[in-house]
């Protein structure tokens, strides 16, 4: 049997974006086990882990996503922007 | 604040990670895949950027599937979880009665989803069904959930009632039997009511089995597919076709797989967003506990 990855039929836009997730998650794995970070209250109503947050913040973004593509007819670029601010944002101060 | 325990017993969760991973993980970059192109067989395939995505969030079939199913989800919550506490607060607390009522009440839960649809087909069939007929014959009232949107939505209502009531039932039910004899005893002392006993003493001490109970209604209901497309098929018209009802529609029936990846994903962080705030919700049910 070949074992191939054609049935997935991979894009490069959705390449960089899964493989952005996976070593976010990984970096942010070997972070915690580096210097274990503890819960606490920023903006976000509930306390979160850094890991809360990352989750939070993608979450989110894809809300936006979702908003900016239903409702606009904006250049995507900007949305990407945003919801990397955004991220960053939730990550330090949520 | 506590200090971080030794983490290392996670290791053993690897295995189980590892099969998510191919489980549910690899599907689930290929939906997101499917959603960026136009797949026209294997290894044809076009990308399209975000217009099935534009296509599914400004799709009014969408839209309404999607409001049926929070109205639907809203009312199996609203109608359920009062009906189960009051069931479970009827049952018996001792004798024989008590392993009688536990099969009886769990007989439907042990049912196939399929089978549920196919005996409330007939169970509801204005023309044969005894309750359809029923309806129609005996009290004169006409019914038929196979032409008549609100008979549809009785009929499906009822039978995710009957179907899943008997979950919130027994998930009160072994709530209401964790509660120490004392606290009724200190109640009687006090003269409390019955009523005063169940705001005061029940109701909080089945906080925790009855945030699950609603936490698996909910993400049921709200993925239910099997029973109402055996039973109404997501009519009449589109009365009854649930969001569930509708992906399979177009990614299976009509095999537009890139608008279904779209759709699939909208479905995913829905689901994902509600899970994680009544997971939230939970937590703090539990700290709420132990103060």
């Amino acid at each position: 049997m070949k074992l191939t990855l054609a049935w997935m039929v991979w894009t490069v836009p959705t390449a960089i974006f899964c493989i952005t997730i996976i070593l976010t998650v990984i970096a942010m794995t070997i972070w915690q086990t580096v210097s274990p970070s503890m819960e606490r209250r920023g903006f976000l109503p509930i306390p979160t882990t850094p890991g809360d947050r990352f989750f939070i913040g993608v979450l989110t973004s894809v809300y936006i996503f979702f908003a900016w593509i239903g409702l606009t007819q904006f250049a995507l670029w900007i949305l990407l922007l945003i919801v990397v601010c955004w991220i960053v944002v939730v990550m330090i101060w949520g | 604040m506590e200090k971080w325990p030794n983490n290392k017993a996670w290791l053993l969760v690897l295995p189980v990670f590892v099969i998510v991973a191919f489980s549910a993980i690899i599907p689930l970059m290929t939906v997101i895949n499917y959603s960026v192109q136009d797949i026209f067989g294997p290894g044809q395939s076009l990308f399209v950027g975000t217009e099935w995505y534009r296509q599914m969030l400004g799709d009014y079939r969408l839209h309404e599937a999607l409001w049926r199913q929070f109205l639907f989800s809203g009312l199996v919550l609203l109608i359920e979880m009062p009906l189960g506490i009051l069931i479970a607060l009827a049952m018996p607390k001792k004798g024989w009665g008590v392993p009688a009522c536990l099969v009886t009440i769990a007989l439907p839960l042990l049912i196939p989803w399929n089978t549920i649809g196919t005996i409330w087909i007939i169970f509801t069939r204005p023309d044969i069904g005894l309750f359809g007929a029923g309806m129609n014959n005996l009290l004169g009232i006409p019914f038929d959930h196979t032409a008549r949107l609100l008979d549809a939505w009785i009929t499906v209502m009822l039978m995710e009632v009957w179907h899943w009531t008997p979950l919130v039932a027994l998930l009160a039910y072994a709530g209401l039997r964790a509660i120490p004899e004392a606290y009724y005893q200190a109640a009687r002392i006090d003269g409390a009511s019955a009523w005063s006993t169940f705001v005061y003493i029940q109701l909080p001490k089945m906080r925790g089995v009855l945030t699950i109970a609603f936490l698996l209604r909910f993400m049921d209901s709200f993925l239910i597919y099997a029973e109402p497309f055996v039973l109404t098929g997501g009519g009449p018209g589109n009365s009854t076709t649930f969001l569930s009802i509708y992906l399979v529609k177009i990614a299976l029936l009509q095999f537009d797989l890139g608008p279904g990846g779209a759709f699939s994903l909208i479905y995913f962080v829905i689901v994902l967003l509600f899970s994680f705030i009544f997971y939230q919700a939970l937590q703090r049910v539990g700290k709420g506990e132990k103060a």
